[in-house]
C-alpha cells in the first residue's frame, strides 16, 4: 500500500499548482464576479495537456493517468471552481465516452481536436423534467435512411454556449411494455435544428457557462453513433463514474482554497488580545476541516487509483463524490464563519468558495442518487 | 498511490480473521456479559504471532510491519472490541520496547510479550488528576543508589492485573527545573513487583472483557537499570507510544464500525415491514450509505497513517486524523446500527448492543478527540 504520488504525478501537480496559483486565481474573483467565460485560461489549460489528460497522445490527449487528471483537477479548482468544471467536462463527461466507445473515425476526427483543447466538448443527458432519474427522458431519436432525427432538449449542459461538439442521449426504442432503450450520438455546433437558449444564471461557478440546448428534427448521420445502439444508457452511467472523481476533485481544490485561507486568517486576526488561531474554538474547526478534506481526498483517490487499474469503481466513486461535496461545503461554511463579518463580504474568496461548492453536491449525480448508488451496491447479493 | 496488500500484509489479514471469526467471535457475548478476560484467546493470537505483529522476529515478533497490525487489530475488533484492546495494548507494549529499550530490556521482556509467556503488557501513564495532560503527572521515581523508588497513583490501566511487564511514567526531575513533561522518565516494572498494588477492576459500561484498574506504586523499588531510554525522556517516548496507538485503536474502532454495518446490512435484508425488506426504504439505505462512506474514509485514513509509519515518515498529524475520525465516525456507526435494528438492537440478543458500548470509549482513551483536535490544529497552523 502506497499513498504516494510518483515522480510523474508529482511533476504534474506542481505544472498545474505554479500555472494555477500565476494565472488563474488573480482572475477568479472577477471572472465569477463579471461571470465572464475564462477563454484564456482554457487556452492555456490547453497548451498545458490538461483538457484531454487521461487520452492518448495519438487523440491528442496527454496520455497520463486519472491520478494526474485528479490532482490538477484539484490544483485548476482550488484557484477557480468554474475553469475546474470547464476541465472536468471536457476530460470526464466528452473525452472519456468518445475515447472509451467511440469508433476510429469519430476518435481520429472528433476527439482529437477535443482533447487538444482546439475546441470544447460537452454532455447532454439531463433534460427539464429528468434529472437523477435519467431513464425517463423525453429526448427522442428517430431512425430515418442514413441516420437519425433527434428531437427534444436539454438542459444545464456546462460547456454548452462555447462547445463544438455534445455527446447527446437520445431514446431509440421504446417497447410495448415501455422499456426504453437510448443510444449516444455526437453532434456538431452548426447542425441544422440544433439551437441553444442564452446561457444559465446561477448561485456559483459563474464563469462556467452553462445553456439549454434543443433539438427540432435534427438530423445526423449514422456516423454520429457512439458505441452500439441501445447502449446509450450504459455509456451515461460508466460516464459518469469517472465524472464523478472529477467533480470529487473539484470539490477537493474548493474546500482546500477554503481551508487555506481561513488557516492564514486565524494567524492574523485578533480578538480578546491574540490571533484567533489560540482560540481553541477556532482550532477545532480548522481540524474538522483538515481532517474532513483528507478523509475526501484518500476517498478519491482511491476512486482514481481503482480506475487506473481498470477495476469496476462505481462504488467508490459514489463515495468520494458524496463525502468530498458535503464535506467541501462544510468546511467553505465553517471558513465564513472563522472569517466572520469578511467571509461574508466579496473582499475576501470564502463566500465566492461556499457558492461554488453548493454544486459540487447536486451535478454529475446528486448525494442521493450517489447513496442509492452505494446502498445498492451494499444490499446486492 | 496503490492499494494492494503485499503477501505478508493479506497472510496476517487472513491470519486474524480466520482466527477471529472460528474461535473468538463465539466468546464475545460472554465475556463481556461475564466481565472475563480472555486469557486463552490471547494466547491464541500470541501463537499466531498477533501479539507482536510489528516487533522484529529476533526478538520473537512477527517482524510483519505497521500495516500488518492495524488489519490484524481490525480484525479481532470486528469480532470482540475487549480481546483487541488487550491485543492493542500489549503489541505497543512489546513496540516501545523493541524501540527504546537496551538490549538486555528488550531481549528479557520482547520475546514474553510475543510469546504470551507475560499474559499481557501494559501502560502506565495516565493519573487520577492527569489525563489528557499528561505533564502534571504526581508519580515519582526517586534515585536511590543503584535503584528508583516509584510513589503514586495510576489510573485507567488495561490489563493492569494480568500484565507480566509495565511501562509506567514517573517524575524524575524537580517541577522548578523540568517542569511539565520535561522531567518525566520511563520504567518497565515487572508484574508483581514489591508495593505494586492493583485496584478493584472498573466496572465499565463497555469492552468488559478488557481489564481496567488502578495501580498504587507504594515504594516500588527497581534496579536503575530498569529505566527505559532517557532519564527525563520519557515524555518522547510516550508521544511515540500514543501516535502507534492511535493506529491501532483507530484499527480497532473500524473493525467495530465494520461489525456494526455488516450487520446491519445483513438485518436491513432480512427484516421487512410494510410488506418489503427495510432495505428497500431509502430511510435505511441512506443510513446504510453514509456508514460505508465514512467506515471507508476512517480505513484510509489508518491505513495512510499506518504507511507513513511503517515508511519512518512523520505521521503524527495523520495517526491524529485517523484516530479522530474513525473513533467518532464509528460511534455513529455503531449508533445507526441500533437504529437500524429497532428494538432488537437494545437488547444483547444481537451484537450491535455490545458494539455501541465498546465503541464509546474510543473518542476518549489514548487521547480524547479534543487531543487529536488539539494535535491536527496546531499542524495546520505550523
Amino acid at each position: 500500500m502506497n499513498f504516494e504520488l510518483n515522480d510523474e504525478q508529482r511533476m504534474v501537480r506542481d505544472t498545474a499548482r505554479d500555472f494555477a496559483n500565476r494565472e488563474i486565481a488573480p482572475k477568479a474573483a472577477e471572472l465569477d464576479k463579471s461571470e465572464r467565460w475564462p477563454a484564456e485560461i482554457i487556452a492555456k489549460m490547453a497548451e498545458l495537456g490538461f483538457l484531454g489528460m487521461a487520452i492518448p497522445t495519438e487523440y491528442g490527449g496527454a496520455g497520463l493517468d486519472t491520478m494526474s487528471y485528479a490532482i490538477v483537477m484539484e490544483e485548476i479548482s482550488a484557484a477557480c471552481a468554474s475553469s475546474g468544471v470547464i476541465m472536468s467536462v471536457n476530460n470526464s463527461l466528452f473525452c472519456d465516452p468518445v475515447y472509451k466507445f467511440g469508433n476510429e473515425q469519430q476518435k481520429q476526427e472528433i476527439l482529437a481536436p477535443v482533447a487538444s483543447g482546439q475546441v470544447l466538448g460537452c454532455f447532454g443527458l439531463t433534460e427539464p423534467m429528468s434529472g437523477s432519474d435519467a431513464q425517463t427522458m423525453a429526448t427522442v431519436a428517430k431512425k430515418v435512411d442514413g441516420g437519425w432525427v433527434i428531437n427534444g432538449a436539454k438542459n444545464w449542459i456546462t460547456n454548452g454556449p462555447h462547445a463544438e461538439y455534445l455527446i447527446v442521449f437520445a431514446i431509440t426504442e421504446r417497447a410495448e411494455n415501455g422499456r426504453v432503450k437510448h443510444t449516444a450520438f455526437l453532434v456538431k455546433k452548426g447542425t441544422a435544428g440544433f439551437t441553444q437558449n442564452p446561457r444559465d444564471h446561477k448561485l456559483g461557478i459563474k464563469a462556467a457557462h452553462s445553456c439549454t440546448l434543443f433539438f427540432q428534427d435534427c438530423f445526423v448521420p449514422d456516423s454520429a453513433v457512439v458505441g452500439n445502439v441501445g447502449d446509450g444508457f450504459k455509456i451515461a452511467m460508466a460516464t459518469l463514474d469517472g465524472g464523478r472523481i472529477g467533480i470529487a476533485c473539484q470539490a477537493l481544490g474548493i474546500a482546500r482554497a477554503a481551508l487555506e485561507a481561513a488557516t492564514a486568517y486565524a494567524k492574523e486576526r485578533k480578538s480578546f488580545g491574540k490571533p484567533i488561531a489560540e482560540h481553541q474554538a477556532i482550532q477545532f474547526m480548522l481540524a474538522d476541516m483538515a481532517t474532513h478534506l483528507d478523509a475526501a481526498r484518500l476517498l478519491t483517490w482511491r476512486a482514481a487509483a481503482m480506475k487506473d487499474a481498470k477495476v469496476r469503481h462505481s462504488a467508490e466513486s459514489a463515495q468520494a463524490k458524496l463525502y468530498a461535496s458535503e464535506a467541501a461545503t462544510r468546511i467553505t461554511h465553517k471558513a465564513i464563519q472563522i472569517f466572520g463579518g469578511y467571509g461574508y463580504s466579496t473582499e475576501y474568496p470564502v463566500e465566492r468558495h461556499y457558492r461554488d461548492a453548493r454544486i459540487t453536491e447536486i451535478y454529475e449525480g446528486t448525494s442521493e442518487i450517489q447513496r442509492i448508488v452505494i446502498a445498492a451496491n451494499l444490499l446486492k447479493g | 498511490m496503490h492499494l494492494t496488500l503485499t503477501e505478508t500484509q493479506a497472510l496476517v489479514q487472513k491470519t486474524a480473521r480466520d482466527f477471529a471469526q472460528r474461535t473468538i467471535a463465539p466468546e464475545a457475548a460472554a465475556l463481556d456479559r461475564e466481565e472475563r478476560f480472555p486469557r486463552e484467546l490471547l494466547q491464541g493470537l500470541a501463537d499466531l504471532g498477533l501479539m507482536a505483529v510489528n516487533v522484529p522476529e529476533e526478538l520473537g515478533g512477527s517482524g510483519a510491519g505497521v500495516l500488518s497490525y492495524a488489519l490484524a487489530m481490525e480484525e479481532v475488533a470486528a469480532c470482540c472490541a475487549s480481546t483487541a484492546v488487550t491485543m492493542a495494548v500489549t503489541n505497543m507494549v512489546g513496540e516501545v520496547i523493541a524501540h527504546f529499550g537496551s538490549k538486555e530490556q528488550r531481549e528479557l521482556h520482547c520475546p514474553k510479550l510475543a510469546s504470551g509467556a507475560y499474559a499481557a503488557g501494559a501502560f502506565a501513564l495516565s493519573e487520577p488528576g492527569a489525563g489528557s495532560d499528561p505533564g502534571g503527572m504526581l508519580t515519582t521515581a526517586t534515585r536511590e543508589g543503584d535503584s528508583y523508588v516509584i510513589r503514586g497513583a495510576k489510573q485507567w490501566i488495561t490489563s493492569g492485573s494480568h500484565a507480566g511487564v509495565f511501562v509506567v511514567w514517573a517524575r524524575t526531575g524537580a517541577k522548578e527545573t523540568h517542569p511539565g513533561t520535561r522531567g518525566v522518565s520511563c520504567f518497565l516494572v515487572e508484574g508483581g513487583a514489591n508495593g505494586l498494588k492493583v485496584g478493584r477492576h472498573e466496572d465499565k459500561m463497555g469492552l468488559r472483557g478488557s481489564n481496567t484498574v488502578p495501580l498504587e506504586f507504594d515504594d516500588v523499588r527497581v534496579p536503575a537499570s530498569a529505566l527505559l531510554g532517557e532519564l527525563n525522556g520519557g515524555f518522547k517516548i510516550a508521544m511515540m507510544a500514543l501516535d502507534g496507538g492511535r493506529i491501532g485503536i483507530s484499527a480497532q474502532a473500524i473493525g467495530d464500525a465494520r461489525s456494526s454495518l455488516e450487520k446491519s446490512v445483513q438485518y436491513a435484508r432480512d427484516r421487512k415491514q410494510f410488506g418489503k425488506a427495510i432495505g428497500e426504504f431509502q430511510g435505511i439505505q441512506w443510513k446504510l450509505a453514509d456508514m460505508a462512506t465514512k467506515l471507508d474514509a476512517a480505513r484510509l485514513l489508518c491505513h495512510r497513517a499506518a504507511t507513513l509509519k511503517e515508511a519512518k515518515q512523520p505521521f503524527s498529524r495523520e495517526a491524529s486524523m485517523a484516530k479522530l475520525f474513525a473513533s467518532e465516525s464509528a460511534v455513529e456507526i455503531c449508533n445507526e446500527a441500533v437504529q437500524i435494528h429497532g428494538g432488537y438492537g437494545f437488547t444483547k440478543e444481537y451484537a450491535v448492543e455490545r458494539n455501541l458500548r465498546d465503541i464509546r470509549v474510543t473518542t476518549i482513551y489514548e487521547g480524547t478527540s479534543e487531543v487529536q483536535r488539539m494535535v491536527i490544529a496546531r499542524s495546520q497552523l505550523a
